[in-house]
């Protein structure tokens, strides 16, 4: 699994530079060759990997070493903000024109996901109590235009379309003028998926764009997309300038270069993030999660983040001793389910903490399944928390009542328990076998 | 040695190196007709991009030292190879220059257009499926070109004499079964398909009884688009191929993955994942018209050695070809 090989490799870096201080050349150029890697297996760029380094670099030599870290862990912890940096640090949510109607228009590739994207966003305007108007601008994809009213209908947002026999942009202004009429505050035009590098097609999109003068273009990516990201954000950017970017299908486990690419090229905020396939799984993107995706390197950063932030080492420690004795309690499982939960989707979380790669492949957690978990644990009395072993059938049975679950789901759970503990305590110890580190390290979490 | 590299890769732009291989090209075209040279033509904006950087290399350095083998894993990184993949192909060129003690880059050049072909070599059978009564299961991620390299794929098949039924078996992506309903109706195909949210198992159930009532020949089914990662639609792929296991023992049972060839290193992923759960006999790489390098299928065939069969290069009808390593290669270095 790629995941192992990246993470051993980052740990490398933690066991081979161990002294303090500031940090000098040789620190940072071991780091960054690991960085180095770790991004292009992302998908990021090979020229944009090469000029981040590079400024990364330079920033880092003769950066004094926090107390808490290794110079390895302070050279990450260096790449991760200016990542974060680099993507956009402000929350980008929809804008609106002065005059209504605010008209967007969606552009992208072939099977980018435009017209999904464009639906969920009509979605999104809709809970914040706008009209929108959903645009059929595709007329050349066999049932485009049929997709778009099956999916607006879902929503109950209106779709205006004129078959596929007129001109994308003459459908484009009669939609204007219809949604003038019919109220809708904002338009969303969809369009056909089309290459950067075909100038007829292109032609199309800044003669839509020349007539309708839209508010906002959005150019939809594939979050899978490789090297060529760059050309196709270059290109559709320079003949159309672009506003902002839409990354889809994130819940795939691509790490996402693509992202870092786009925005390093375009210097355009990527607004959106598509999480799913229902017409509700879109978000609001956030660079700091991406920039750890596309690191690869999920519970390191975290564990940077709280080391830097000089939480309490003796807990962690107390912790640690905890799971390799295997005295983990349902309170300590509470606890470390409701902190990642504030960190995202579990299956996301799950696949990006090294080492957990191959154990966790096929076990698939939905997030459902953690809410009923956390409603058995908090059915639990103190004491049952705290010693699990007490948790007699009587006891089973009350929990299942308070929870609303059957006891078959009690038992399940209280199976996994054990099983999770003692999963985590094989893999104390082996993360203990490859010693070195300081001791926040050996924690799965 | 440097220097002259970086300055040349600075002022030759894509733009200048397209004049270049379409003055090329042009001269070619009249004398090379036929499947070759358009694959060439199709494949140019390929050929400028993945080796647009390899010839770029090959052509600035004299000799062969470690800053030569630098430029050149680069430039097999920028065409989406991968770091594997490149590591592994730089490290067997380094040992074949030393053993045949090679010393200018022009012979690096054949040598590394043989490795390549070595790694992407298609068996002579891996079309014979299209003389059987074959099933032909057609899988991906969303947004790949799945329904319409079916469209294609059907055409040609009527084309050729075969006769051909599609199966509607993405049941969930809005207006898909329409969308596939077109197709037919373009190369005059029948096409078995239900109500949307239905079940796709029931659906290609259905077709696997209609096409040996009928005899037919190719029986095609269209999928829904998933990601890789979502073990409950990957366990709804597997029921699907095991329906056309038990009802269809007696057909060649041929598994299509298609992967845009815009997609990263997740297509390796993507592939090992499917894999599990569909027996994939080939690949189908899209989309090369684009500015794509397409280089992870050469990282596919490396790793998983799944051969890529096919390729579209264009919206047309006819723009999804047999792939051949040897052609693909060549044409991606140079024809002259």
């Amino acid at each position: 699994m790629a995941f192992e090989s990246l993470s051993d490799r980052f740990q490398n870096i933690f066991s081979g530079l161990r002294k303090k201080g500031k940090l000098s050349e040789a620190d940072v150029k071991a780091a960054m060759r690991e960085v180095k890697m770790a991004l292009l297996e992302a998908d990021v760029n090979f020229k944009v990997v090469k000029q981040f380094v590079n400024s990364v670099k330079e920033r880092a030599v003769g950066v004094e070493v926090m107390e808490s870290l290794t110079p390895g862990q302070q050279v990450i912890k260096i790449v991760n903000e200016e990542m974060i940096k680099l993507m956009g640090d402000d929350n980008q949510d929809l804008t609106f024109s002065k005059e209504p109607p605010t008209i967007y228009m969606m552009v992208g590739l072939q099977g980018a996901g435009k017209t999904t994207s464009s639906a969920k966003i009509a979605g999104l305007l809709k809970k914040k109590g706008k009209n929108p108007l959903l645009v059929a601008g595709d007329i050349y994809r066999p049932a485009a235009v049929k997709q778009l009213q099956v999916v607006g209908e879902q929503l109950d947002v209106p779709v205006f379309e004129m078959g596929t026999n007129n001109k994308p942009v003459d459908i484009a202004k009669a939609a204007i003028e219809y949604g003038k009429k019919n109220n809708n505050d904002v338009i969303i035009i969809d369009t056909a998926g089309r290459l950067h590098i075909d100038e007829k097609m292109m032609g199309e999109l800044v003669e839509i764009k020349e007539q309708v003068k839209p508010f906002q273009i959005l150019l939809v990516v594939d979050s899978m997309t490789g090297q060529d990201a760059v050309n196709v954000a270059e290109s559709f950017n320079n003949q159309l300038e672009i506003d902002g970017v839409i990354l889809t299908k994130l819940d795939g486990d691509t790490r996402g270069g693509a992202a870092l690419s786009v925005k390093a090229v375009t210097g355009k905020p990527i607004k959106f993030a598509c999480v799913g396939e229902k017409l509700t799984d879109v978000e609001v993107f956030h660079s700091d999660r991406m920039a750890s995706r596309i690191l690869g390197m999920g519970d390191v950063l975290t564990l940077i983040e709280k080391a830097s932030e000089n939480i309490d080492e003796a807990k962690a420690k107390e912790m640690e001793r905890k799971l390799r004795k295997a005295e983990f309690t349902f309170d300590d499982f509470l606890d470390q389910m409701q902190q990642l939960k504030s960190m995202g989707s579990i299956n996301d979380l799950l696949g990006m903490i090294p080492g957990m790669g191959k154990q966790m492949k096929n076990v698939q957690i939905d997030d459902k399944e953690i809410a009923k978990m956390e409603a058995m644990i908090l059915s639990m009395t103190n004491e049952e928390r705290a010693n699990p072993d007490l948790i007699n059938p009587s006891r089973k049975k009350r929990i299942a009542t308070g929870s609303g679950n059957d006891i078959g789901a009690v038992n399940r759970f209280i199976k996994q328990f054990h099983q999770s503990k003692q999963m985590m305590k094989q893999m104390g110890g082996m993360m203990k076998g490859k010693k070195g580190r300081n001791g926040m390290m050996n924690l799965p979490f | 040695m440097k220097e002259k590299s970086q300055i040349n890769g600075e002022l030759q732009t894509n733009e200048e190196l397209q004049t270049n291989n379409e003055l090329h090209m042009n001269k070619n075209e009249d004398k090379k007709k036929g499947f070759f040279s358009k694959l060439v033509i199709g494949l140019s904006k390929t050929r400028d991009n993945l080796i647009g950087g390899v010839e770029n290399v090959l052509n600035s350095f004299i000799t062969i030292d470690e800053e030569f083998y630098e430029e050149l894993e680069e430039a097999l990184i920028m065409a989406d190879l991968g770091v594997n993949t490149v590591l592994k192909v730089i490290e067997d060129l380094r040992v074949k220059v030393k053993e045949q003690k090679l010393t200018s880059t022009e012979e690096v050049r054949e040598l590394l257009k043989n490795e390549l072909k070595s790694l992407m070599l298609v068996n002579e059978d891996a079309y014979d499926f299209v003389d059987q009564k074959t099933v032909l299961l057609v899988i991906g991620v969303n947004g790949v070109g799945k329904t319409t390299t079916i469209g294609k794929l059907s055409n040609q098949y009527k084309l050729a004499g075969k006769t051909v039924m599609l199966a509607a078996a993405d049941t969930f992506r809005a207006a898909a079964i329409d969308q596939l309903k077109v197709w037919a109706n373009r190369s005059g195909v029948p096409l078995i398909a239900q109500s949307e949210n239905s079940d796709p198992g029931a659906v290609v159930y259905d077709a696997i009884q209609s096409a040996k009532a009928k005899n037919t020949d190719i029986l095609i089914c269209d999928t829904a688009g998933r990601l890789h990662n979502k073990k409950n639609l990957m366990d709804e792929l597997h029921k699907i191929y095991r329906i056309i296991e038990r009802e269809y023992p007696a057909a060649h049972k041929e598994v299509l993955l298609v992967l845009d060839s815009t997609t990263g290193q997740n297509a390796v992923q993507q592939a090992k994942l499917f894999k599990e759960t569909a027996d994939i006999t080939g690949v189908v790489l899209t989309k090369l018209d684009g500015t794509a390098k397409g280089g992870i299928a050469i990282a596919i065939q490396s790793e998983l050695k799944l051969p890529v069969k096919y390729i579209g290069v264009g919206e047309g009808i006819d723009d999804l070809r047999p792939f051949d390593s040897n052609d693909f290669i060549d044409a991606l270095f140079n024809i002259t």
